[in-house]
C-alpha cells in the first residue's frame, strides 16, 4: 500500500510556490535546479505557448494579482448606486447626472457585480483555482500513501539537530522513539537503524478542502440560482395572500423559473402589533418590536404564526421577512344618492418616525366625473403653530386624514397614471382641500361633502399593512454547506504544522547515539520546542512500556 | 440610573485615554532610552512600567465598556461610538495576550499611540447617548457578527503595526534609516522575524474576518431575506476578505514575501479603516446602524 513518494513534485505544484514550502518536498534538489526561472517567456510553438499560458495562470503570482484586482474591482459596486441593490439609486442617479449616467451605464458600472470586466477576472481567478486544485489534489493524494520520505543527504541543513546517548542500547532506544512517535500521531517506518515520521498531512489536506469549498460556491450559485425568486407583497390586516403570481404587487423571477414551481399556500394577516419607546435624548419615538400575526394553510392545514423582523416565516418552499409597515385608512366614497363607490383600505407610505404617511385615492368610475384624492395621514395629529398638522407619536392616538381633492382625467387609460401612489396633480382641478379654503380634515367616522353635489368621502376605520418579501433561495443548502467546510479546512490547515523527523543510530556499538533530525514545511517557530518534547517523552518512556505496547 | 452610569462610562473613557497617554509616553522613552546605545538593546525598566500601566488603562477601559453596555441593557456595539469603544479595548487586549504568547512590548508606543487616536476620534465626533435598539438589530447573530469583526479588527491592526515596523526594519536593515531618530528599530527584531509574527497575527485576524463575513451573511439572511446582497459594508467585507487572502498567498509565493507581503497587508487594514470610517458615515446602504 505504502508507495514512495512521488518525485515529480515540481509540476504539481504552482511554479513559484516560496522555496521554503516546495523545498518540502524535494529537500535534496539542488537549489540551482529547483524551479528555477519558472516563468519564463514562451518558446516557439503552439503546444509549448499553451503550456506557457497555463503555468501563468495557475501560478500563485497570477492568483495574488487576480485577487487583488477582483478586491479593486469591487469598489465601484460601493461608490456608485446598483442596480441590484438600489434600483431608486440608479433613477435618481439618471434624473440627476443623465451625462455620467450613459458614461456609467456603458462600462456597466451599475451593475458592477455582473459587469463583463468584473466577471472575467473573477472567471479566471477561478479557472487557475481550478487548474491550480485539480493537480494540487492529485499530488496531495500520492503523498497520503506514501511513506515519509527518506532521509536527507545533507543533514546538516536541518534546522533541528540533536545527538543523545541512546540508553539502554540502540534498538530500544529506537523503540521508545518510535512509540512516541507514534502516540505523537506521525506516520512512523522503522529501520533496523533509523526512523522516518512525518506528521501534519492534515495542512495540505484541509487547505485543499478550503480551495474545493470555493469553487462549491461559485458552482452552486451557478447551478442553482436561476431556479430563484422573490416577489414583494403588500398584506392589509384582514386580507389573504395566496402564493400564486398575479398577488405579488413586484416579481424577481430567476432565469429558469417558471410558474408552476410556486407552491400553493395563503398567509392572511390577522393583526400587526408594533411596539414603540420614547428616546427622551433624542425626543424621538424608536420602534422595539413588531410582531404579524398570521395564519398560515397549506393543503388542508390552517395554522397560527407569528412573523417578526430577523424571524421570516417558512411555508412551502419559500420563506417570508417583515421588511415594512404603517396604516391603512379605510376610505368610502359615495355618490349623490348614498350608492357606495369605493370602500377599500388605502396604503400610505409613511414619511417619518411618527408615521406621517402620504397615501392616494383614485376613484374614475361611479361619479359623473373622476375623483382624485391626495391623502396625508397622521396617527397623533397635533396642530402647529402655523395650523398644519403634525404627527407626534407613531401610535394612533388620534388618527386623523386630509386630503387634497381633485377632479379631471385619472390617465388610467392612457397608463400615465399607473403609479398608484402617484396622482397627476398638473392636469386635474382642485375642488378642495389646503389652498382652496375648504379643508378636508376626517377623524374615523368623519365624513366630507363634496363640493358641488359630487358625492361624499368617509374615513371609515383605521388598519394596519404590513410590507413583506417572499423569496426562495436554492443557493442557500449549497452555500452553507460549502461555507462550512470552507472553514473546516481554513482551521485544519491553518491549525496543524506539517513536519519531519529522522531518527538514526551513529556512534560506536558500545556508546550507540541516537541522532534526531527535523524541519517543518514553512515557518515553524516551535519546532524545537516540539521536537524536544518528544525526545523528553521517549526518554522517561520506560521500557516495559513500549514492549508492553 | 441608568443616565448616571452613561456618564460614568464616558468620564471612564476619558479616564483610560489619559492612562493609556501615559502608556504612550512610558513606550516611547523605553524605546528613546535604547535608540542611545549602539547595538542590538535590551528593554529598559520604563517598558515595564509601560506595560503595568497599559494595564491599568485596559481595566479602565473594560470598566468604560461593562457600564455603557449595562446601561444600555445590551452589547456594547450598536453604534459607531459603541463599536470604536469596544474595538480598540479589544486591540488592547489582544495586544496584551500576544505578549503572553510572544514579546511584541516594542510596538507598544503604535498600539497604545494608534488606541489614543481611534478612542478620541471616535469619543469626540461620534458619541451618542444610550438608545434602543431598531428591531432589525436585535439579533443574537449581530452579537457574533460584531464580536468576531471586533476581534479581527484587533489582530489586523496588531499585524498592521508588525508589519509597518517590518518594513522600517528592512529599509534599516538595507542600510537606510540610519539617522539617529530611526535608532529605536534596534529595539526590534529582525525584519524577517517581525514578518514571521505580523503573518501569525493577521493570519488569526483573517480566520475571525472570514467568520464575520459569514455570521454577517446569516444575520443578512434572517433580516432582509438575502445572505449576500453586494451592500456597500458587504462589499467591503469582501474587499478586506480578499485583500487578505493575496497577503497569505503573498507569504507563500516566492518573490512577494518581504516588503511586497507587508505592503499588501498594511493595504488590507487600510481598507478595515475605510470600512469603518469612510464607508459608515458617507456611503449609503442598509448598514446604517452608525446612529449619528
Ligand atoms: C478564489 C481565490 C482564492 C482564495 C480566496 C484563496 C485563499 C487562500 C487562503 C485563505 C489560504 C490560506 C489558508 C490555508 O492554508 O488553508 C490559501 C493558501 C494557498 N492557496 Fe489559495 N486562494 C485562492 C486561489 C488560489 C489559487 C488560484 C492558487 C494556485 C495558484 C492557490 C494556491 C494556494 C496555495 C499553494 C496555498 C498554500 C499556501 C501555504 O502553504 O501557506 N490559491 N489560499
Amino acid at each position: 500500500m505504502v508507495t514512495r513518494p512521488p518525485s515529480d513534485a515540481s509540476s504539481l505544484q504552482p511554479v513559484d510556490l516560496a522555496d521554503a514550502m516546495s523545498g518540502f518536498d524535494s529537500p535534496d534538489a539542488p537549489r540551482k535546479n529547483r524551479l528555477d526561472s519558472p516563468i519564463r517567456g514562451p518558446k516557439l510553438g503552439p503546444l509549448e505557448f499553451l503550456r506557457w499560458v497555463w503555468r501563468v495562470l495557475t501560478s500563485m503570482r497570477t492568483a495574488i494579482i487576480l485577487l487583488v484586482l477582483v478586491a479593486f474591482a469591487s469598489i465601484p459596486g460601493s461608490l456608485v448606486p446598483q442596480r441590484s441593490s438600489d434600483p431608486n439609486g440608479v433613477s435618481i442617479f439618471r434624473d440627476t447626472n443623465p451625462e455620467l449616467f450613459r458614461f456609467y451605464e456603458s462600462i456597466q458600472l451599475f451593475d458592477t457585480f455582473t459587469s463583463v470586466w468584473f466577471s472575467s477576472i473573477y472567471l479566471l481567478l477561478f479557472v487557475s483555482l481550478i487548474g491550480c486544485i485539480v493537480p494540487r489534489t492529485l499530488y496531495h493524494w500520492r503523498i497520503l500513501r506514501a511513506e515519509p520520505a527518506a532521509e536527507p543527504t545533507s543533514w546538516a541543513r536541518l534546522p533541528f539537530r540533536r545527538s543523545e546517548k541512546a540508553t539502554g542500547g540502540s534498538a530500544t532506544a529506537l523503540d521508545r522513539a518510535e512509540a512516541v512517535l507514534r502516540k505523537a500521531h506521525y506516520r512512523v517506518v522503522r529501520d533496523r537503524t533509523s526512523i522516518r515520521a512525518e506528521f501534519g498531512y492534515l495542512r495540505e489536506t484541509g487547505n485543499l478542502i478550503f480551495h474545493i469549498a470555493l469553487i462549491g460556491i461559485l458552482t452552486t450559485l451557478a447551478a442553482t440560482g436561476g431556479y430563484g425568486w422573490s416577489g414583494q407583497r403588500v398584506i392589509i390586516e384582514g386580507q389573504t395572500f395566496t402564493n400564486q403570481l398575479a398577488s405579488y404587487d413586484t416579481f424577481h423571477p430567476g432565469s429558469w423559473f417558471a410558474e408552476q414551481n410556486l407552491h400553493p399556500y395563503a398567509v392572511s394577516l390577522k393583526s400587526f402589533t408594533p411596539k414603540y419607546t420614547r428616546d427622551a435624548t433624542k425626543d424621538v419615538w424608536m420602534p422595539i418590536d413588531f410582531t404579524a400575526t398570521v395564519t398560515v394553510t397549506e393543503g388542508n392545514s390552517s395554522r397560527e404564526a407569528t412573523l417578526k423582523v430577523n424571524e421570516p416565516l417558512v411555508a412551502g418552499d419559500s420563506q417570508m421577512y417583515l421588511l415594512g409597515n404603517g396604516f391603512a385608512p379605510v376610505i368610502t366614497v359615495r355618490d349623490p344618492g348614498g350608492t357606495i363607490v369605493f370602500d377599500q383600505p388605502v396604503v400610505f407610505l409613511s414619511q417619518d418616525s411618527n408615521l406621517t404617511s402620504v397615501g392616494v385615492v383614485k376613484v374614475p368610475d361611479g361619479l359623473s366625473e373622476q375623483l382624485g384624492l391626495q391623502g396625508f395621514f397622521y396617527p397623533s395629529a397635533v396642530a402647529l403653530d402655523s395650523g398644519a398638522l403634525s404627527s407626534n407619536n407613531p401610535e394612533p392616538t388620534n388618527p386623523t386624514v386630509t386630503f387634497n381633492v381633485y377632479t379631471g382625467d385619472l390617465g388610467l387609460d392612457s397608463g400615465a397614471g399607473a403609479n398608484v401612489f402617484q396622482l397627476p396633480v398638473e392636469s386635474l382641478t382642485q375642488i378642495a382641500g389646503r389652498h382652496t379654503g375648504t379643508e378636508v380634515v376626517l377623524s374615523p367616522g368623519d365624513t366630507f361633502e363634496l363640493p358641488g353635489g359630487l358625492g361624499s368621502i368617509e374615513f371609515t376605520s383605521l388598519r394596519r399593512f404590513i410590507g413583506v418579501e417572499i423569496r426562495h433561495d436554492p443557493t442557500q443548502m449549497g452555500v452553507g454547506l460549502s461555507t462550512f467546510f470552507l472553514v473546516a479546512g481554513l482551521l485544519a490547515s491553518l491549525g496543524t504544522r506539517r513536519r519531519r523527523v529522522w531518527i538514526r543510530v551513529r556512534g560506536t556499538a558500545r556508546a550507540p547515539q541516537l541522532e534526531w533530525g527535523g524541519m517543518s514545511r514553512g515557518d515553524d517557530p516551535r519546532l524545537d520546542v516540539a521536537l524536544d518534547r518528544l525526545m523528553e517523552n521517549a526518554r522517561q518512556t520506560s521500557t516495559d512500556r513500549v514492549t508492553g505496547a | 440610573m441608568t443616565n448616571s452610569l452613561e456618564s460614568i462610562s464616558l468620564i471612564a473613557t476619558y479616564s483610560a485615554m489619559a492612562v493609556y497617554t501615559l502608556a504612550f509616553i512610558l513606550f516611547t522613552v523605553d524605546l528613546a532610552g535604547r535608540a542611545a546605545v549602539d547595538g542590538p538593546s535590551k528593554p529598559t525598566r520604563w517598558l515595564r512600567s509601560a506595560m503595568a500601566v497599559l494595564v491599568i488603562g485596559f481595566v479602565v477601559h473594560l470598566g468604560a465598556d461593562v457600564t455603557r453596555a449595562v446601561s444600555a441593557h445590551r452589547v456594547p456595539w450598536a453604534n459607531m461610538y459603541e463599536f470604536g469603544l469596544t474595538a480598540t479595548l479589544v486591540l488592547v487586549g489582544v495586544f496584551l495576550g500576544i505578549n503572553i504568547w510572544r514579546d511584541v512590548r516594542f510596538v507598544g508606543a503604535f498600539v497604545s499611540g494608534f488606541v489614543i487616536l481611534a478612542l478620541g476620534i471616535v469619543t469626540v465626533n461620534f458619541y451618542v447617548a444610550v438608545s434602543p435598539l431598531p428591531p432589525a438589530l436585535q439579533n443574537y447573530w449581530l452579537v457574533i457578527h460584531v464580536c468576531v469583526a471586533v476581534l479581527g479588527t484587533g489582530f489586523f491592526a496588531t499585524g498592521a503595526a508588525l508589519s509597518a515596523s517590518q518594513l522600517f526594519q528592512q529599509s534599516r536593515e538595507e542600510g537606510k534609516l540610519q539617522t539617529r531618530s530611526w535608532r529605536f528599530l534596534s529595539a526590534f527584531p529582525s525584519s524577517e522575524a517581525l514578518e514571521a509574527l505580523a503573518y501569525r497575527v493577521l493570519v488569526i485576524g483573517f480566520v475571525f474576518w472570514t467568520f464575520t463575513v459569514i455570521a454577517g451573511a446569516i444575520w443578512a439572511e434572517r433580516a432582509w431575506g438575502r445572505y449576500w446582497g453586494w451592500d456597500t459594508k458587504e462589499v467591503w467585507s469582501f474587499i478586506i476578505w480578499t485583500l487578505f487572502a493575496g497577503y497569505i498567498h503573498a507569504r507563500a509565493t516566492r518573490g512577494w514575501r518581504g516588503r511586497p507581503a507587508a505592503i499588501l497587508g498594511l493595504v488590507g487594514f487600510g481598507a478595515v479603516l475605510f470600512n469603518y470610517g469612510i464607508v459608515n458615515i458617507f456611503f449609503k446602504g442598509l448598514h446604517v446602524y452608525s446612529g449619528l
